[in-house]
Protein backbone atom coordinates (compact mmCIF):
# COMPACT_ATOMS: atom_id res chain seq x y z
CA UNK A 1 0.00 0.00 0.00
CA UNK A 2 1.01 3.41 -0.64
CA UNK A 3 1.35 6.27 2.10
CA UNK A 4 -1.38 8.17 0.41
CA UNK A 5 -4.52 8.62 2.92
CA UNK A 6 -6.58 5.11 3.07
CA UNK A 7 -10.42 5.61 2.31
CA UNK A 8 -13.05 3.81 3.84
CA UNK A 9 -16.63 3.33 3.49
CA UNK A 10 -18.37 3.37 6.88
CA UNK A 11 -22.55 2.46 6.55
CA UNK A 12 -25.22 4.40 8.71
CA UNK A 13 -22.94 7.19 9.84
CA UNK A 14 -25.53 9.97 10.92
CA UNK A 15 -25.51 8.62 14.23
CA UNK A 16 -24.68 6.27 16.84
CA UNK A 17 -22.10 3.96 16.54
CA UNK A 18 -20.90 4.91 12.50
CA UNK A 19 -20.99 7.92 13.75
CA UNK A 20 -18.33 7.68 16.27
CA UNK A 21 -16.22 5.44 13.86
CA UNK A 22 -16.52 8.10 11.48
CA UNK A 23 -14.99 10.67 13.61
CA UNK A 24 -12.95 8.10 15.13
CA UNK A 25 -11.56 7.08 11.61
CA UNK A 26 -10.91 10.60 10.33
CA UNK A 27 -8.76 11.50 12.98
CA UNK A 28 -6.82 8.34 12.44
CA UNK A 29 -6.00 9.64 8.59
CA UNK A 30 -8.75 7.74 6.80
CA UNK A 31 -10.70 9.53 4.43
CA UNK A 32 -13.91 8.54 5.27
CA UNK A 33 -16.38 8.02 3.28
CA UNK A 34 -20.62 7.32 4.93
CA UNK A 35 -23.68 7.01 4.23
CA UNK A 36 -27.53 7.02 5.43
CA UNK A 37 -30.92 7.76 4.35
CA UNK A 38 -31.28 11.41 6.02
CA UNK A 39 -28.97 14.54 6.40
CA UNK A 40 -25.52 13.86 8.23
CA UNK A 41 -24.05 16.91 10.10
CA UNK A 42 -20.76 15.73 10.75
CA UNK A 43 -18.06 18.72 9.24
CA UNK A 44 -15.06 17.36 8.02
CA UNK A 45 -13.17 18.27 4.91
CA UNK A 46 -11.67 14.60 5.34
CA UNK A 47 -15.79 12.95 5.82
CA UNK A 48 -18.09 12.68 2.43
CA UNK A 49 -21.54 11.95 3.05
CA UNK A 50 -24.17 10.02 0.37
CA UNK A 51 -27.68 9.66 0.88
CA UNK A 52 -28.27 6.20 0.03
CA UNK A 53 -30.12 3.04 1.54
CA UNK A 54 -27.86 0.45 1.69
CA UNK A 55 -30.98 -1.70 0.59
CA UNK A 56 -31.06 0.17 -3.09
CA UNK A 57 -28.82 -1.78 -5.19
CA UNK A 58 -28.42 1.38 -7.79
CA UNK A 59 -27.61 3.96 -4.84
CA UNK A 60 -24.77 1.20 -3.36
CA UNK A 61 -23.50 1.26 -7.26
CA UNK A 62 -23.86 4.77 -8.02
CA UNK A 63 -22.17 5.73 -4.32
CA UNK A 64 -18.97 3.14 -5.00
CA UNK A 65 -19.03 4.56 -8.35
CA UNK A 66 -18.61 7.81 -6.79
CA UNK A 67 -16.09 7.30 -4.40
CA UNK A 68 -14.24 5.54 -6.99
CA UNK A 69 -14.00 8.52 -9.20
CA UNK A 70 -13.24 11.22 -6.69
CA UNK A 71 -10.15 8.47 -4.61
CA UNK A 72 -9.33 6.05 -7.73
CA UNK A 73 -9.30 3.69 -4.41
CA UNK A 74 -11.58 2.05 -1.60
CA UNK A 75 -9.39 0.14 0.94
CA UNK A 76 -11.77 -0.47 3.98
CA UNK A 77 -15.41 -1.12 4.45
CA UNK A 78 -17.44 -1.04 7.88
CA UNK A 79 -20.86 -2.36 7.47
CA UNK A 80 -22.80 -0.83 10.33
CA UNK A 81 -25.90 0.40 8.77
CA UNK A 82 -28.58 -1.91 10.36
CA UNK A 83 -32.63 -2.04 11.28
CA UNK A 84 -34.08 -3.23 14.39
CA UNK A 85 -37.30 -3.77 15.77
CA UNK A 86 -37.60 -5.76 19.44
CA UNK A 87 -41.10 -7.64 18.82
CA UNK A 88 -42.20 -10.96 19.60
CA UNK A 89 -42.67 -12.79 16.72
CA UNK A 90 -46.30 -13.30 17.04
CA UNK A 91 -46.63 -9.95 16.75
CA UNK A 92 -44.37 -9.26 13.57
CA UNK A 93 -45.63 -7.65 10.55
CA UNK A 94 -44.66 -9.42 7.51
CA UNK A 95 -42.86 -6.13 6.38
CA UNK A 96 -40.83 -5.49 9.10
CA UNK A 97 -39.35 -8.73 9.02
CA UNK A 98 -38.64 -8.03 4.90
CA UNK A 99 -37.11 -4.94 5.56
CA UNK A 100 -34.82 -5.85 8.10
CA UNK A 101 -33.40 -8.02 6.34
CA UNK A 102 -33.37 -5.92 3.71
CA UNK A 103 -31.37 -4.06 5.27
CA UNK A 104 -28.97 -6.36 7.22
CA UNK A 105 -29.02 -8.79 5.29
CA UNK A 106 -28.92 -7.39 1.31
CA UNK A 107 -27.52 -3.72 2.41
CA UNK A 108 -24.56 -5.70 3.30
CA UNK A 109 -23.88 -7.74 0.79
CA UNK A 110 -24.66 -5.06 -1.55
CA UNK A 111 -21.98 -3.11 -0.17
CA UNK A 112 -19.71 -5.76 0.10
CA UNK A 113 -20.20 -6.57 -3.55
CA UNK A 114 -19.42 -3.41 -4.88
CA UNK A 115 -16.20 -2.38 -2.22
CA UNK A 116 -14.78 -6.06 -3.24
CA UNK A 117 -14.78 -5.25 -6.96
CA UNK A 118 -12.75 -1.83 -6.33
CA UNK A 119 -10.75 -3.67 -3.46
CA UNK A 120 -9.87 -6.80 -6.58
CA UNK A 121 -7.58 -4.45 -8.78
CA UNK A 122 -5.26 -3.17 -5.45
CA UNK A 123 -5.31 -6.86 -4.67
CA UNK A 124 -6.20 -5.57 -0.72
CA UNK A 125 -9.08 -4.95 1.07
CA UNK A 126 -10.09 -4.84 4.54
CA UNK A 127 -13.92 -5.70 5.21
CA UNK A 128 -15.80 -5.57 9.11
CA UNK A 129 -19.43 -6.64 8.77
CA UNK A 130 -21.40 -5.86 12.15
CA UNK A 131 -23.52 -8.37 13.98
CA UNK A 132 -24.87 -8.61 17.38
CA UNK A 133 -25.12 -10.77 20.41
CA UNK A 134 -27.89 -10.61 20.44
CA UNK A 135 -27.82 -14.17 17.70
CA UNK A 136 -25.48 -16.24 19.82
CA UNK A 137 -27.38 -15.56 23.33
CA UNK A 138 -30.45 -16.10 21.32
CA UNK A 139 -32.29 -12.95 23.17
CA UNK A 140 -36.17 -13.16 23.09
CA UNK A 141 -38.08 -10.55 21.10
CA UNK A 142 -35.08 -10.21 18.95
CA UNK A 143 -35.75 -13.21 16.62
CA UNK A 144 -35.86 -11.71 13.06
CA UNK A 145 -33.32 -8.97 13.91
CA UNK A 146 -31.03 -12.24 15.33
CA UNK A 147 -31.99 -14.14 12.71
CA UNK A 148 -30.64 -11.55 9.85
CA UNK A 149 -27.27 -10.83 11.99
CA UNK A 150 -26.56 -14.67 11.74
CA UNK A 151 -26.94 -14.50 8.28
CA UNK A 152 -24.58 -11.45 7.96
CA UNK A 153 -21.73 -13.69 10.09
CA UNK A 154 -22.36 -16.78 7.90
CA UNK A 155 -22.33 -13.99 4.52
CA UNK A 156 -19.05 -13.04 6.21
CA UNK A 157 -17.71 -16.33 6.53
CA UNK A 158 -18.00 -17.84 2.71
CA UNK A 159 -16.94 -13.89 1.69
CA UNK A 160 -14.07 -14.33 3.70
CA UNK A 161 -13.14 -17.59 1.23
CA UNK A 162 -14.65 -16.84 -2.09
CA UNK A 163 -12.68 -12.98 -1.72
CA UNK A 164 -9.56 -14.20 -0.31
CA UNK A 165 -7.24 -14.81 -2.78
CA UNK A 166 -7.35 -10.85 -3.84
CA UNK A 167 -5.81 -9.97 -0.53
CA UNK A 168 -8.85 -8.93 0.99
CA UNK A 169 -9.95 -9.91 4.34
CA UNK A 170 -14.01 -10.20 5.85
CA UNK A 171 -14.81 -10.31 9.03
CA UNK A 172 -17.64 -10.24 11.88
CA UNK A 173 -18.17 -8.32 15.06
CA UNK A 174 -20.74 -8.11 17.50
CA UNK A 175 -21.04 -5.39 20.15
CA UNK A 176 -22.56 -5.99 23.40
CA UNK A 177 -25.21 -3.08 23.80
CA UNK A 178 -24.55 -0.05 23.56
CA UNK A 179 -26.55 2.91 24.61
CA UNK A 180 -27.44 4.05 21.00
CA UNK A 181 -31.10 4.90 20.26
CA UNK A 182 -31.13 1.43 18.34
CA UNK A 183 -31.63 0.05 21.86
CA UNK A 184 -32.82 3.71 23.88
CA UNK A 185 -36.34 1.82 23.43
CA UNK A 186 -35.34 -1.45 24.50
CA UNK A 187 -36.75 -2.14 28.48
CA UNK A 188 -34.17 -1.47 30.84
CA UNK A 189 -34.94 -4.76 32.56
CA UNK A 190 -34.07 -6.29 29.01
CA UNK A 191 -30.64 -4.85 28.92
CA UNK A 192 -29.74 -5.37 32.22
CA UNK A 193 -31.07 -8.98 31.67
CA UNK A 194 -28.06 -9.15 28.89
CA UNK A 195 -25.51 -7.60 30.64
CA UNK A 196 -26.21 -9.94 33.70
CA UNK A 197 -25.47 -12.44 31.30
CA UNK A 198 -22.11 -11.16 30.03
CA UNK A 199 -18.51 -11.88 31.36
CA UNK A 200 -17.68 -8.65 31.46
CA UNK A 201 -21.15 -6.63 32.94
CA UNK A 202 -21.29 -3.50 31.56
CA UNK A 203 -22.50 -1.89 28.64
CA UNK A 204 -20.73 -1.83 25.57
CA UNK A 205 -19.01 1.73 24.30
CA UNK A 206 -18.04 2.83 20.68
CA UNK A 207 -14.40 2.74 21.97
CA UNK A 208 -14.88 -0.85 22.01
CA UNK A 209 -15.99 -1.12 18.68
CA UNK A 210 -13.27 0.67 17.34
CA UNK A 211 -10.65 -1.29 19.43
CA UNK A 212 -12.07 -4.37 17.33
CA UNK A 213 -12.39 -2.65 13.94
CA UNK A 214 -8.55 -1.65 14.26
CA UNK A 215 -7.05 -5.12 14.78
CA UNK A 216 -9.32 -6.74 11.64
CA UNK A 217 -8.00 -3.35 9.60
CA UNK A 218 -4.82 -3.66 10.47
CA UNK A 219 -2.35 -4.48 7.92
CA UNK A 220 -0.67 -6.69 10.26
CA UNK A 221 -4.13 -8.69 10.34
CA UNK A 222 -3.96 -9.94 6.54
CA UNK A 223 -4.53 -13.65 7.86
CA UNK A 224 -6.97 -12.59 10.22
CA UNK A 225 -10.25 -13.33 7.87
CA UNK A 226 -13.52 -15.50 8.20
CA UNK A 227 -13.97 -14.72 12.25
CA UNK A 228 -16.24 -13.30 14.55
CA UNK A 229 -15.59 -11.28 17.42
CA UNK A 230 -18.56 -11.12 20.09
CA UNK A 231 -17.59 -8.76 23.00
CA UNK A 232 -18.48 -9.54 26.78
CA UNK A 233 -17.44 -12.57 26.61
CA UNK A 234 -20.39 -14.56 24.12
CA UNK A 235 -19.03 -17.27 21.89
CA UNK B 1 -21.67 -0.10 -28.97
CA UNK B 2 -20.46 -2.27 -32.48
CA UNK B 3 -19.48 -6.19 -32.02
CA UNK B 4 -15.76 -5.18 -32.74
CA UNK B 5 -15.61 -2.93 -29.70
CA UNK B 6 -17.57 -5.49 -27.94
CA UNK B 7 -14.87 -8.14 -28.39
CA UNK B 8 -12.07 -5.89 -28.13
CA UNK B 9 -12.86 -5.16 -24.64
CA UNK B 10 -13.39 -8.91 -23.85
CA UNK B 11 -10.44 -9.62 -25.26
CA UNK B 12 -8.75 -7.09 -23.45
CA UNK B 13 -10.15 -7.94 -20.05
CA UNK B 14 -9.17 -11.81 -20.62
CA UNK B 15 -5.56 -10.34 -21.13
CA UNK B 16 -5.88 -8.97 -18.18
CA UNK B 17 -6.94 -12.01 -15.82
CA UNK B 18 -4.05 -13.79 -17.40
CA UNK B 19 -1.96 -11.24 -16.85
CA UNK B 20 -3.72 -11.42 -13.11
CA UNK B 21 -2.79 -14.79 -12.66
CA UNK B 22 0.56 -14.55 -14.16
CA UNK B 23 -0.01 -17.13 -16.67
CA UNK B 24 0.53 -16.87 -20.92
CA UNK B 25 -2.24 -15.86 -23.28
CA UNK B 26 -3.71 -19.01 -24.89
CA UNK B 27 -2.82 -18.93 -28.69
CA UNK B 28 -5.54 -18.21 -31.21
CA UNK B 29 -7.36 -16.83 -28.66
CA UNK B 30 -10.89 -15.96 -30.59
CA UNK B 31 -14.31 -15.05 -30.46
CA UNK B 32 -14.86 -18.91 -30.53
CA UNK B 33 -12.75 -18.91 -27.29
CA UNK B 34 -14.08 -20.70 -24.34
CA UNK B 35 -14.95 -19.18 -21.10
CA UNK B 36 -17.46 -21.44 -19.44
CA UNK B 37 -17.34 -25.25 -19.44
CA UNK B 38 -14.91 -28.21 -19.73
CA UNK B 39 -13.02 -26.85 -22.57
CA UNK B 40 -12.38 -23.35 -20.96
CA UNK B 41 -9.81 -21.20 -20.90
CA UNK B 42 -10.15 -19.90 -17.69
CA UNK B 43 -11.68 -21.02 -13.98
CA UNK B 44 -14.70 -20.31 -12.53
CA UNK B 45 -12.91 -17.60 -10.88
CA UNK B 46 -11.34 -16.26 -13.59
CA UNK B 47 -14.59 -15.48 -14.90
CA UNK B 48 -15.54 -13.41 -11.90
CA UNK B 49 -12.53 -11.48 -12.54
CA UNK B 50 -13.44 -11.35 -16.32
CA UNK B 51 -17.25 -9.97 -15.33
CA UNK B 52 -15.70 -7.48 -13.00
CA UNK B 53 -13.12 -6.19 -15.51
CA UNK B 54 -15.60 -6.04 -18.09
CA UNK B 55 -18.02 -4.06 -15.89
CA UNK B 56 -14.69 -1.54 -15.33
CA UNK B 57 -13.69 -0.81 -18.50
CA UNK B 58 -17.84 -0.46 -19.97
CA UNK B 59 -18.02 1.64 -17.19
CA UNK B 60 -14.53 3.96 -17.60
CA UNK B 61 -14.38 4.16 -20.85
CA UNK B 62 -17.84 4.79 -22.31
CA UNK B 63 -19.57 5.85 -19.19
CA UNK B 64 -22.03 3.34 -18.67
CA UNK B 65 -22.98 1.56 -14.98
CA UNK B 66 -23.43 -2.23 -16.38
CA UNK B 67 -24.29 -5.04 -13.84
CA UNK B 68 -23.17 -8.10 -16.31
CA UNK B 69 -24.02 -11.30 -13.48
CA UNK B 70 -27.72 -9.35 -13.94
CA UNK B 71 -31.03 -11.97 -13.13
CA UNK B 72 -31.62 -12.26 -17.11
CA UNK B 73 -28.24 -13.57 -17.63
CA UNK B 74 -27.97 -15.71 -14.95
CA UNK B 75 -31.64 -17.55 -15.31
CA UNK B 76 -30.60 -17.86 -19.02
CA UNK B 77 -30.85 -21.56 -20.90
CA UNK B 78 -27.75 -20.96 -22.32
CA UNK B 79 -25.08 -18.79 -20.39
CA UNK B 80 -23.92 -15.47 -22.00
CA UNK B 81 -20.19 -16.34 -20.49
CA UNK B 82 -19.97 -19.41 -22.57
CA UNK B 83 -17.62 -17.80 -25.07
CA UNK B 84 -15.97 -14.67 -25.72
CA UNK B 85 -18.16 -13.77 -28.94
CA UNK B 86 -21.40 -14.71 -26.64
CA UNK B 87 -20.03 -12.67 -24.18
CA UNK B 88 -19.21 -9.52 -26.26
CA UNK B 89 -23.22 -10.20 -26.77
CA UNK B 90 -23.94 -9.80 -24.16
CA UNK B 91 -22.24 -6.90 -23.43
CA UNK B 92 -23.68 -4.90 -26.47
CA UNK B 93 -26.98 -6.07 -25.31
CA UNK B 94 -26.68 -4.99 -21.69
CA UNK B 95 -25.60 -1.61 -22.47
CA UNK B 96 -28.20 -1.02 -24.61
CA UNK B 97 -30.57 -1.74 -21.87
CA UNK B 98 -29.16 0.26 -19.29
CA UNK B 99 -29.31 2.70 -21.42
CA UNK B 100 -33.23 2.64 -21.82
CA UNK B 101 -33.64 2.29 -18.17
Amino acid sequence: MTDAKKVMLITGTRKGIGRYLAEYYINQGYLVEGCSRKECDIDSPFYHHHFVDVADEKGVRTMVADIVKRHGRLDVVLNNAAIASMNHVLLTPAASANRMLEVNVTGTMLVCREAAKVMMRKRWGRIVNFTTIVAPIALAGEAVYAASKSAVVTFTRILAFELGQWGITCNSFGATPIMTDMIRGVPKEKVDEVVNGLAIKRLGTPEDCANVCDFFISPASDNITGQVIYLGGIT
Amino acid sequence: MDANTAEQIVLRAVQSVFDQIGEPLPENLSAESVLVGPDAIIDSLGVVSLIVEIEQIVEAEHGVSVILANDKAMSAKNSPFRTVGVLAAHVIATIEEAKAA
